[in-house]
């Protein structure tokens, strides 16, 4: 491992992996990523893997378009020869209550306007799409096609193979045990295997970014949440989009490997990564009842992961006030995953100080100066 | 005997050659293989691969097999259907 690196990416996530990629990209020379355990162990590898652009604010439809653009185009992007499993099916998102039903109206027409041609649909247009859906007590449902999913691994190892590719260092089994600041500036890193002489440290830590805060004596405004999820057997096709309900807190989708993968918030702050009996009934429940069919599929796993939640639901990509050489890319909110190709890009420019390439704001000072909008579409 | 008729993880239907290449790639952990294969992701679990896995590991690496093999257990342990769970009063 170096003892010297222009900058240090903490976390082996694909946000982290995506940062580091984007930076060598740009130029800069001698990255070195650390990884705790090994590629996709937190957030990344537990997470559900849909990517969709029916967000509810600007910032989160920016993001994830330019997200998709990228993963539509992943092998010509990294250069990589790996097969992520892109696929888009769709997101079919069900409204069962006015107030859900009139927020999907708002969110179709800003997605719109913002180049995402999601559309509302009839119970019955719904049906055409999923002929199985249980449609009693529903209202409508918003959908879009190129909305879909990737193998959430295989997407970390294809950026990870690139950045290093382009001669990023990447370190499993590294824990960063604390960070060295003086007069308000970075001066290093102390991992188990040594210290490392640096002025920039990217938080990519995701469910452990509060820790890498502390070290640096920052109270970040994230914190942890467990969510469970869990897969089936693989059988047939049979579900093209993924669906989901707010109001029911689910999301179920077929991968183009068979198996279903479905899961919900119980919305636990805990430290504990176990997987509960209590999901696992409440959730043989939710999506027997929207999806019949789904009986018959038989459960083979269940886990948990960490949503690490920022106040408005929206990622915080941004340089550090207080400390200097300090970035975060935290708060992902349980989106990290679809969001990442256009983090990378975005932290790139903060850290190159260019113009952002898109008009948003992820900055970790909104929250003070109030300018929140919260994300509305959230299970 | 031919490595690439092997099966390592019948649930995935993957062979000895596909392990130890990845285990060459540099993935030397059970979990990182898991994930990048899905060995071990089938209904069984890893209850049968997971040990051969962690046994050429070992080989390849030299690290000692208790490093090597730590297994996650997920629940459920033999695999439930929905029904099983709710119920046949959901049936249609």
């Amino acid at each position: 491992m170096k003892n010297k690196a222009s900058i240090v990416v903490i976390g082996g996530g694909i946000t982290g992996v995506s940062i580091a990629y984007n930076l060598a990209k740009a130029g800069v020379k001698d990255i070195v990523l650390l990884e705790r355990k090994y590629l996709a162990y937190g957030a990344t590898g537990r997470c559900g893997a849909g990517v969709r652009q029916q967000w509810g604010t600007k910032q989160n439809c920016i993001l994830a378009r330019e997200s998709v653009k990228i993963f539509e185009n992943i092998k010509d992007e990294l250069n990589i020869d790996i097969d992520i499993e892109f696929k888009q099916k769709g997101y079919l998102l069900l409204a069962f209550t006015e107030k859900e039903w009139n927020q999907f109206q708002k969110n179709v027409q800003l997605q719109n306007s913002l180049g995402i041609n999601s559309k509302l649909l009839t119970p019955d247009e719904a049906k055409n799409i999923v002929p199985f859906l249980n449609t009693d007590n529903l209202l409508g449902a918003a959908y879009y096609e190129k909305d879909g999913h990737a193998n959430p691994f295989l997407t970390t190892i294809a950026y990870a193979k690139a950045a290093e590719n382009l001669g990023v260092e990447i370190n499993k089994g590294v824990e960063v045990l604390d960070i060295l600041v003086k007069n308000g500036r970075i001066k290093g890193v102390y991992t188990n295997h040594g210290f490392i002489e640096t002025e920039k440290v990217v938080n990519a830590a995701g469910g452990w970014s509060q820790n890498i805060g502390k070290m640096v004596g920052i109270d970040l405004p994230v914190y942890s949440e467990r969510h469970e999820i869990l897969a089936t057997e693989p059988v047939n096709e049979i579900l093209g989009p993924m669906v989901m309900s707010f109001s029911y807190n689910i999301y179920c989708q077929q991968t183009p490997h068979g198996s279903f993968i479905m899961g919900y918030g119980p919305k636990e702050r805990t430290t504990s990564l176990r997987s509960s009996w209590q999901f696992l009934e409440s959730m043989a429940q939710k999506v027997t009842r929207l999806l019949p069919p789904t009986k018959n599929l038989r459960v083979v796993r269940q886990w948990a992961g960490y949503y690490n939640m920022s106040p408005d639901h929206q990622p915080i990509v941004s340089k550090c006030e207080e400390i200097e050489g300090f970035y975060l890319a935290i708060g992902f909110s349980g989106h990290g995953f679809m969001l990442a190709p256009a983090v990378g890009i975005l932290m790139k420019d903060i850290i190159l100080e260019k113009k952002l390439s898109w008009d948003v704001v992820l900055d970790i000072g909104r929250f003070k100066r109030n300018e929140i909008i919260k994300e509305p579409s959230v299970v | 005997m031919d490595e690439e008729k092997i099966i390592v993880c019948r649930c995935e239907d993957i062979t000895l050659k596909e392990i130890r290449d990845l285990i060459h790639e540099g993935y030397t952990t059970v979990e990182e293989i898991k994930r990048v294969s899905r060995a071990g992701m089938g209904p069984c679990q890893g209850k049968t691969c997971g040990p051969i896995i962690a046994r050429e590991i070992s080989k390849i690496t030299g690290k000692p097999i208790e490093e090597v093999y730590k297994p996650s257990n997920r629940p459920p342990f033999g695999g439930l259907f929905f029904k099983e769970i709710v119920g046949e009063s959901n049936e249609e």
